[in-house]
């Protein structure tokens, strides 16, 4: 078998058991958060006779374990379960929960992705020089801000004051593409914002390193223009960091952003999580955590992956 | 000039001139924009209600783990969707008087333990079945048999046996109680096909609009429902957008993204009506905002201490600066001039360090921090409003420690199990149903553990007494005792504080909740 086809699923295999770690920590985490989804629930209205007999109803008077192994078996089979609290199916509401945030993350990957590795580019181009200064002092500024408060300032501005773009960004099935993403449109400035700077940075830093080697210098010393030596020869052996830093990224923007979802009120996974967790609802505090674990563990893998096939010597192992 | 106003008023009721033409035309004749303006608005209130329009609601306190199961609502968001889908036998009206809803008529027996409903004859529910007593026995045996879950189940529990008899629906009670149609006006006890016993979630009442879409967290639409048997209900479509964060609340407002929202915060209260799109409205109601001690625990067992720290608190400043004058100030029991049978001559508890140095000093307490337990979560302005009272307290020479409590679990792990902690009561339609609630002995939400024999004897014979001369009387003496020697300190009465876009018309101020007791969508409409 071809080395890296057996790396992908050692990686694979591994992630699996990774998951399975993962779940059984949240659960015994949540498990021993004070109070219970039938106490939660019912919050200041509760009666000893009405907790009794939610908690019946809930199956919280089996024992711990019986639950989780009982939801392991579930998930096996591919069955999420159903919540707690409100006894809708769990898949469903994830599934418009997941389709929201991936939406919204990709939205505002296809935005800042792009735009990092040109400005990380443009930046080595004209180091120490005034782009290069305003560039970095640019993106720092947006990272240091609190997000939340950027998004206030843009919703304020830009929604409120000047009438673009729509101040709150819920979406539903019934809006048309254009629609969506006129709502998204802020969301998306304000996690570009929050992700440039350390994947511009980064970009930077790699190829700044790169910048120092020998075959750099022999590609200037050919002739060759400067941009055309960052980007063909600096470049593809920065990959591996930059991949690397891309893919945090991306995976901050799937599970990172409910203060962003917050404050623009859009309905993905991170409300719907806390809310969740909140009340005690044990399964879908699961279910979330467990697709968070897998794609941060499977952007991670991508990762590595990437890493691996863009160096030679790792793609040809002795 | 008046005729030709007169005639154009006629034109507006008619509905045959709009706001734009009328404002032009009376600018014209030389009439003040201002005049215009509320000539205009008082001639389209004449013309009544109009039909039509999207109306959207910006709520807070709704949660991706809402259910449409009325026995389990206990935040903004679901009560409202209750109040658009379904009814109640009766309603309270804003006046405190009954008003009858799905039954037409209520009748007591002498002795006030035997009560019958008289149903509406046609009522029909949104799966096309007719309303029977039937339906009604089982939707009230769902909320307090003994399998109930339900937020009603504490005040179910008065009553011996209910029976379906034809058209009527009749309610026997262990003892009497005056008051048991307000009871029935409870927010969670909605008229469900069968009871909602085999499916409660299904969102199926016999309301003005009925439900489209269902995302709990995210938001709930509901349609006109055209064979709904009252005049209620205008709008073609009722949409409730959950937006718990303030900020992002008040911008959908301005943007005019919603046409409502509730919980203005009382900071932002007072700009927000600068906007000239929107009205703020502020009714004074029930709730209040408290700390409330033990009076069975140490050092809280003792009356002379818990004197003290009721001096020791400043009302005025608590109104002025937690609540920024939207709200009045309490008097150390539950119950204020919104309820029927308030006894206005109770002397105001005032701020005195003096006599709170004095109590304190009194009951020999020995100097050790008494701790006061608060989370932000309490009640707006919770955390605040115990740095105020440690302030004031620590000039009499009472030391209390804040200690700040997680929102999360705040309700299952401080309140009614900690000693002392600040929390919130949204109040209740009369007072009876607010002292059996938290203050008879035997209650499950006796939060301040006040257990006095002749507090409960008086509650039990103020319920049996139809004459409201003595029955005000007796809640004057309760109210006292409760005052005096209670472990309620009630600092102040918090306003509900709506906005409104000026789109709408027929706001009634209604003390029973927020937005107008959840009659929203069935009493106002698009001019």
């Amino acid at each position: 078998m071809h080395p890296i086809i057996k790396l992908v699923f050692q990686r694979l295999a591994l992630g699996l058991l990774l998951l399975f770690g993962a779940s059984a920590l949240i659960f015994g985490l949540t498990e021993a958060l004070p109070g219970d989804a039938a106490q939660a629930v019912l919050g200041q209205s509760a009666t000893p006779e009405a907790l009794a007999n939610l908690r019946e109803e809930m199956g919280l008077n089996r024992p711990a374990l019986t639950r989780y192994f009982e939801w392991l078996g579930g998930i096996v089979q591919g069955d999420l379960g159903q919540s707690l609290t409100n006894r809708l199916d769990i898949a469903e509401s994830v599934g418009s929960r997941l389709g929201n945030t991936l939406f919204l993350a990709f939205w505002a990957a296809i935005v800042s992705v792009p735009l990092a590795i040109f400005l990380g580019l443009l930046a080595v181009r004209y180091r120490n020089r005034w782009p290069d200064k305003l560039i970095s002092a640019v993106t720092l500024t947006t990272i240091s801000i609190p997000e939340f408060l950027i998004g206030y300032v843009l919703v304020y501005f830009i929604a409120v004051k000047l009438g673009m773009f729509s101040p709150l960004a819920m979406i539903n099935d019934s809006m048309s593409f254009g629609q969506k993403l006129n709502a998204i449109a802020l969301p998306v400035i304000v996690l570009t914002m929050v992700v440039l700077a350390h994947m511009m940075r980064m970009t930077r830093a790699a190829i700044l390193n790169v910048m120092q080697s020998a075959y750099v210098e022999t590609a200037e010393l050919k002739g060759l223009s400067n941009f055309k030596v960052i980007y063909r020869h600096a470049f593809p052996n920065a990959i591996a960091p930059i991949v690397n830093v891309v893919m945090l990224n991306l995976a901050y923007l799937v599970v990172g952003v409910v203060v962003v979802e917050v404050v623009f009120v859009y309905p993905g996974m991170g409300q719907y999580l806390v809310d969740h967790v909140t009340k005690r609802d044990v399964p879908v505090v699961l279910a979330c955590g467990v697709i968070f674990a897998a794609i941060y563990i499977g952007l991670n893998m991508i990762a590595d992956i990437v890493a691996i096939l863009a160096n030679p010597r790792l793609r040809h192992p002795k | 000039m008046k005729e030709q106003l007169t005639h154009m008023t006629g034109q507006v009721t008619a509905g045959k001139m709009t706001r734009r033409e009328f404002m032009g035309k009376a600018a014209a004749l030389g009439v003040s924009a201002a005049m215009a303006s509320t000539m205009f608005a008082d001639a389209a209130r004449a013309a009544g209600p109009k039909k039509g329009g999207d109306l959207k609601l910006g709520l807070q306190g709704g949660e991706s783990t809402n259910s449409l199961d009325p026995a389990t609502y206990a935040s903004s968001v679901p009560y409202m969707n209750g109040r658009h889908f379904g009814d109640t036998l009766v309603e309270v009206a804003p006046d405190g008087t009954i008003e009858a809803r799905l039954a037409e008529s209520v009748e007591g027996s002498a002795d006030a333990k035997v009560w019958t409903f008289k149903l509406r004859d046609g009522v029909e529910f949104h799966n096309g079945k007719t309303m029977t007593s039937e339906d009604v026995l089982k939707t009230m045996e769902r909320h307090s048999n003994e399998d109930s879950k339900s937020g009603a189940l504490g005040i179910m529990k008065g009553i011996e046996s209910m029976k379906a008899d034809g058209n009527n629906f009749q309610v026997t009670l262990t003892e009497p109680n005056a008051d048991l149609p307000y009871l029935m006006a409870d927010y969670h006890l909605i008229i469900q096909p069968d009871g909602g016993m085999d499916n409660p979630a299904a969102g199926i009442g016999t309301g003005p609009y009925k439900l489209e879409v269902d995302e709990p967290g995210v938001r709930h639409l509901f349609s006109k429902f055209e064979n709904h048997w009252s005049d209620y209900g205008h709008f073609d479509s009722v949409e409730n957008v959950v937006i718990n964060d303030t900020t992002a609340r008040t911008a959908a407002l301005q943007s005019g993204q919603v046409q409502m929202a509730n919980r203005i915060e009382p900071k932002v209260a007072d700009l927000l009506s600068r906007a000239p799109t929107l009205t703020v409205q502020s009714t004074p109601g029930r709730g209040h905002y408290v700390f409330i001690m033990h009076c069975d625990t140490a050092p809280f067992d003792n009356n002379e201490l818990r004197t003290a720290l009721k001096y020791a608190i400043n009302r005025e400043e608590m109104v002025e600066k937690i609540l920024r004058g939207y709200g009045s100030v309490g008097n150390d029991m539950p119950i204020n001039a919104a309820y029927p049978l308030f006894d206005e001559t109770i002397p105001q508890r005032e701020f005195s360090i003096e006599k709170a140095a004095e109590h304190y000093k009194k009951s020999g307490h020995d100097g050790s921090p008494i701790i006061l337990r608060t989370a932000d979560g309490a009640f707006p302005g919770a955390v605040d409003a115990a740095a105020l009272f440690q302030q004031t307290a620590a000039q009499a020479g009472i030391p209390l420690e804040i200690e700040r409590e997680p929102n999360d679990g705040y309700w299952s792990e401080v309140w009614n199990v900690q000693p002392f902690c600040a929390s919130y009561w949204g109040g209740r339609p009369v007072q009876d149903q607010m002292y059996a609630t938290a203050y008879l002995s035997t209650a499950d939400w006796n939060d301040t553990r006040f257990k006095v024999k002749e507090f409960d004897d008086m509650l039990f014979a103020a319920r049996a007494e139809l004459d409201s001369d003595k029955r005000k009387g007796i809640y004057s003496q309760m109210g006292m005792m409760l005052r005096d020697n209670g472990g309620l300190i009630c600092p102040m009465f918090n306003d509900f504080v709506d906005a409104v876009s000026n789109q709408l018309d027929g706001w009634d101020t209604d003390p029973n909740g927020e937005l107008m007791n959840g009659q929203v969508s069935r009493k106002m409409w698009f001019v």
